[in-house]
């Protein structure tokens, strides 16, 4: 087998080695050994996928001045006949790897983080219960994060698909006894699964029409999928879009698009390192990574669907920046930016065409997944900080920290000025990619971008503010301290990386085609979001900077409307509405019902009328011998009476 | 002496021994050895299989022999086993052996309650190796009969009635069976009763046209067909653990074994005459098992309305009529078996406990039984279709397969049956939630023990096939394959 499918065959087989062993025998280490175990294997693995990115990009990944996709090792060529799930003649199931820039940069992004969060975490969850399960569970997660990105065909990717769910599921419950904590983690469950279903049904229909689930097929801009597809149609629409579409509400559920956000926010019931890493950095992206795998399906027979896909996607980032505007409790300010942050990907990615500057959206979005993933998970381990050092996630609880936490504060300052857009750091070079590249195709989801940039900056400072400065809350007897050094140094480390990302030439290494384009920043609309970003400071500033009753005065005058926005537009009283009343209380319970009473009832009506009409028989039976004669004569006339009448 | 008379006669060597025996220690100890004996054979039964095929066997039945036992009726004592009996043989031996564990504990009337269930476990080998139409049904009867005992004495809740309903559901259903199996043999000629004899002849359309639906009911009311699944419920709530393990896991996969067998295959123009009712009936036994579930507060009715769900899942592939869907079809069988059995194991160990089975009354259990609560998760994880255990191999293979169809609606109709696997995650994880995560609801519940070993044995065995299944789909496909081309021959109609 070549080296770098070995090398990427352990990118995998670490994490899961690692999740059996904390698992199967996490019961019997020390935490210690179980967080030096998790953490090195991780250290392994972030080396691997180094070293991976590295040959990749600069060794065989380029062929004719292009970067190819590179498949292996399985269908093995020794071994042509063996799948791992044969299904029929032409439908097969390989587990594979799939090397290609988007999925060699989400190795990187994944093992990186991870490792931050893995690290972190031995600071965090220090002397938790269940610290082996924890990480056991880091692992597992890895692993099937890991998994998902390598995938050389749909169904293998739906196959790590469900296992990053459950990993997300096991992960958001790990604090078992929070009867918060459960629910959320079924929710997170069930909403996913929910849309997964649309995920599945669309691998059904693609594959139906496609005979293959492979990616390198389904994607093959000279192949038979995309030069002569099926023209078959369904109430109407073209199969290919009810595909597609489907597959994107598996994206949109894990992605939380709206109307399948609403577990995002609960999700933040985990472990705070785990909101970092799976609802900040990876999982979340899965949605944006399969619409970025399958791009050349989605642009070439459905441009609608990926037309719908921006309007989808501009709306959500709009909602989630007006909903994070009032939030209190920190992490759900940055969930709810995650959401808006991933729309923002998604965005790009639906006003992106394909091949040379055309795929600018394609390249921006990827670029911002990427320098995503490291300021939003800077922000969120910050958070953890402070909730670690305060007790809390309320706002109201924090204040003035900067004194206490001069790290923390400095870490998080730069992140916020990432995610604000502000020069030299990365969120503002890939922000501007995403906004020339809507520029260029629908002025109306330009202007909405515009305008939410200017949000995220607002709330971003709004947040950053209440914790670090305004008044000083009553501390008690503890007061904050600075988060120990394995807690900081990850702080540290994703604040460089935040810093010099955006230097990264993204056009020359993860293009749509794989060709590399000429790219100039735009300062015409450079600058204005640039502008836009500093009066959201500003204004941030002015209202939040010292305690002034000014904001209360402005939440007064909009109340409904902040009201609203507090209950994030009742999303989650209309889903409540539906699943109790309607699905459990209209259709189940009188399934329930109708299957006891009626179904069951009617069963338990024959043995009842057998049985009454057996006794009534019985009363023949009387051992009178009078009765019997009697009825022996009335038979032998009556008989004799039918053969006079009709024989004779 | 043909290897396959072993499962019958290991259980009946077993059931003279024990019946001399007067120690329920040394019972248990025999019964414990005797399991693991079969289960022993019953892979040996399977590598020996799989050498036979390997060095080029290509018969359709391996192991044959003939007993002739009626002959004026043509009844004999057929014997043979091809890939697909041989894997139900593998999960009759695995859920006997398991069952045997869970039944430790049994104290009262112990003796005669391991008789009983070896007599079962006779009906149920008997079933699976034989050829012949009047031993099967005769083996059928003999699973039956253990049953109503075991669950009229060492029951639970209301036994006498629901040992009663079950059974009298299922000599309804074997009614229909007997009068379907008669058919068979009248109009295919009257001249033997070995299916694999009657396969070759041609049964009349017209005679195909009333034993079809009479013979797939017969079974179906062993596989929960909708509306002939009320028996299960109420039976599996009742039924001591291990008869629950059995039952839902070996007895209920004679029903979709039997109708993709004796009624599929013997009769595929009359199968084809009813795809759509039946397709419609078993669409509703997988959905609407699935929400009655989600409505259910007992644990062992959840489980029984999970199995409705999942072997109604079971004779839905089978009516696809494509070697996909019915590959999904056995597999799904096997890891229906294995999944249930787990969970009626544990249920019984809970039960045993806390002595409650319903779900308000439990809560935070992870943290006093932590070995249990990990299985449950297991279990509940296969059920919902988790890649990387059986239920995702099985069910993938009867979506696939069913959607491969080109009629459209079996295509609407199996989109439809899709939607379950969202169901099943709500009633599973709502489980899940209520009675092993969050506070402890009752306080005496604090002082409870973690699983014994024989619970821990019986356990992570199930487990093991279960994640073996899921992670080496490949072994059990090929092996189902390479026994399904007989049967699929059969429709050559459709575009495949």
């Amino acid at each position: 087998m070549d080296t770098k499918f070995i090398i990427a065959l352990l990118i995998l087989a670490i994490p899961a080695f690692n999740f059996l062993l904390l698992g199967l025998g996490g019961v019997k280490m020390s935490h210690r050994t179980a967080g030096l175990i998790g953490t090195i294997g991780l250290t392994v693995v972030a080396v691997l996928s180094y070293y991976t990115a590295i040959t990749y990009f600069f060794d065989y990944g380029c062929m004719e001045g292009a970067y190819q996709p590179v498949i292996g090792p399985f269908p093995d060529e020794a071994n042509p006949a063996f799948h791992w799930l044969q299904f029929t003649d032409h439908l097969t199931l390989d587990l594979g790897i799939w090397l290609d820039p988007i999925s060699v940069m989400m190795l990187v992004v994944i093992s990186t983080v991870s490792l931050m969060v893995h690290v972190y975490s031995n600071g965090y969850m220090h002397g938790e219960r269940g610290f082996q399960r924890y990480f056991a569970f880091l692992s597992l997660f890895t692993f099937s994060m890991l998994g998902l990105v390598v995938a050389t065909n749909i169904f293998q990717m739906y196959i790590f698909w469900e296992l990053v769910g459950v990993s997300s599921y096991l992960l958001i419950g790990f604090y078992y006894t929070k009867p918060e904590a459960v629910l959320a983690a079924k929710k997170a469950f069930i909403v996913t699964r929910f849309a997964d279903l649309g995920f599945l049904i669309g691998i059904l229909i693609l594959s139906y029409y496609t005979n293959t689930f492979d990616f390198a097929v389904l994607t093959d801009v000279n192949g038979p999928v995309l030069t002569s597809p099926s023209g078959a149609t369904f109430l109407g629409i073209s199969v290919f879009s009810w595909a597609t579409a489907l597959l994107f509400m598996g994206g949109a559920g894990k992605s939380a698009m709206m109307p399948l956000h609403i577990w995002l926010p609960d999700a933040m019931e985990g472990p705070t390192p785990v909101s970092a890493l799976i609802h900040a950095a990876t999982m979340v992206v899965a949605g944006v990574f399969l619409v970025a795998r399958l791009f050349p399906l989605y642009f070439i027979l459905t441009p609608e669907v990926l037309t719908g896909i921006a309007y989808l996607a501009a709306a959500t980032s709009l909602y989630a920046a007006v909903v994070a505007c009032v939030q209190t409790d920190i992490k759900r300010v940055l969930a709810f930016s995650t959401i808006s942050q991933i729309a923002y990907m998604l965005v790009a990615l639906g006003v992106s065409g394909l091949g040379g500057h055309e795929g600018l959206g394609y390249m921006a979005s990827m670029f911002h997944l990427f320098t995503h993933a490291f300021f939003k998970a800077l922000l969120f381990l910050c958070a953890g900080a402070v909730i670690h050092a305060i007790g809390s996630n309320e706002m109201d609880r924090m204040g003035n920290l900067r004194k206490y936490m001069p790290i923390t504060h400095i870490t998080f300052l730069i992140a916020c000025l990432a995610i604000a857009g502000i020069p030299p750091f990365s969120g503002f070079f890939s922000k501007d990619e995403i906004l020339v590249a809507a520029f260029e195709k629908d002025k109306l989801i330009f202007f909405c971008q515009y305008f939410v940039a200017g949000l995220t900056a607002f709330y971003m400072f709004r947040l950053y503010y209440g914790i670090f400065w305004g008044t000083e809350r009553d501390y008690g007897k503890h007061l904050p301290h600075e988060a120990p050094l394995n807690m900081s140094a990850p702080l540290i480390f994703l604040t460089v990386l935040t810093c010099c990302t955006g230097l990264l030439p993204f056009n020359e290494l993860i293009t749509s085609d794989g060709r590399p384009f000429d790219l100039h920043t735009e300062w015409g609309i450079a600058l204005p979001s640039i502008a836009v970003g500093v009066l959201g400071i500003v204004v941030a500033t002015v209202l939040y900077r010292r305690p002034n009753p000014l904001p209360q005065r402005m939440a007064d005058s909009v109340r409904t409307l902040h009201r609203a926005a507090y209950r994030r537009f009742y999303f989650d009283e209309i889903y409540m509405f539906i699943t109790k009343n309607v699905i459990f209380r209209r259709i189940c319970s009188p399934v329930a019902w109708f299957d006891r009473h009626i179904i069951d009832g009617f069963m338990d009506f024959q043995a009842w009328w057998s049985n009454a009409l057996s006794f009534r028989i019985r009363a023949l039976q009387s051992g009178s011998l009078q009765f019997y004669v009697g009825v022996f004569i009335f038979s032998i006339l009556v008989i004799a009476g039918l053969l006079i009448a009709f024989v004779f | 002496m043909n290897f396959l008379y072993s499962f019958v006669l290991v259980p009946l060597v077993l059931m003279m021994v024990i019946a001399v025996l007067r120690d329920v220690r040394t019972i248990r100890r025999v019964m414990a050895v005797g399991s693991s004996v079969q289960l022993v054979l019953s892979f040996v039964l399977l590598a020996w299989f799989l050498s036979l095929r390997a060095l080029g066997v290509q018969d359709e039945m391996l192991f044959r022999s003939d007993l002739v036992w009626y002959p004026s009726l043509n009844i004999a004592l057929s014997f043979g086993v091809d890939g697909i009996s041989v894997l139900m043989i593998v999960l009759s031996a695995i859920i006997v052996f398991t069952g045997s564990f869970t039944s430790w504990a049994i104290n009262e009337k112990a003796k005669d309650y391991f008789l009983w269930f070896l007599m079962l476990s006779i009906g149920v080998f008997g079933f699976f190796i034989t050829v012949d139409l009047f031993a099967m049904f005769m083996f059928y009867e003999v699973a039956l009969i253990p049953m109503y005992l075991l669950i009229g004495v060492w029951g639970t809740g209301r036994k006498e009635y629901s040992a009663m309903k079950l059974t009298l559901m299922l000599m309804g259903g074997s009614a229909f069976l007997l009068l379907g199996i008669l058919g068979i043999y009248f109009s295919s000629g009257h001249t033997t009763m070995n299916l694999l004899e009657i396969a070759k002849l041609h049964i009349p359309v017209d005679a195909q046209r009333w034993c079809f639906p009479i013979t797939f009911l017969g079974f179906g009311v062993l596989g929960a067909l909708f509306p002939f699944h009320t028996w299960s419920p109420d039976g599996h709530a009742s039924a001591p653990t291990a008869v629950s393990m059995l039952h839902a896991g070996v007895l209920m996969k004679l029903g979709g074994y039997g109708c993709l067998r004796v009624a599929i295959y013997l009769m595929p123009e009359g199968a084809q005459m009813y795809t759509t009712l039946f397709l419609v009936l078993t669409g509703i036994s997988v959905i609407y098992g699935a929400l009655g579930a989600i409505a259910q507060t007992d644990l062992k009715y959840i489980n029984a309305y999970s199995s409705v769900s999942h072997c109604g899942m079971v004779l839905f592939a089978i009516l696809m009529f494509n070697t996909t869907a019915m590959t999904g079809a056995v597999m799904q069988m096997l890891s229906h078996g294995l999944m249930t059995a787990l969970f009626f194991c544990l249920i019984g160990g809970i039960y045993g406990r806390t002595h409650t089975r319903e779900i308000s009354q439990m809560g935070g259990l992870a943290r006093i039984m932590p070995f249990m609560c990990v299985c449950w998760v297991v279990a509940a994880m296969a059920n919902l279709g988790l890649p990387g255990l059986s239920g995702f191999v099985s069910e993938m293979n009867i979506f696939v397969g069913a959607f491969q169809h080109p009629d459209t609606f079996h295509r609407v109709i199996t989109l439809i049956a899709c939607c379950s696997i969202v169901v099943t995650a709500v009633y599973q994880l709502r489980v899940v939630g209520k009675i092993h995560f969050g506070e402890v609801v009752n306080e005496h519940h604090r002082a409870l023990t973690d699983a014994a070993w024989y619970e821990r044995i019986a356990t992570v065995t199930l487990i093991l096939f279960i994640a073996a299944i899921g992670c080496f789909p490949f072994f059990t496909v090929d092996i189902i394959h390479g026994s399904l081309g007989e049967i699929v021959s059969k429709f050559p109609a459709l575009p495949f």
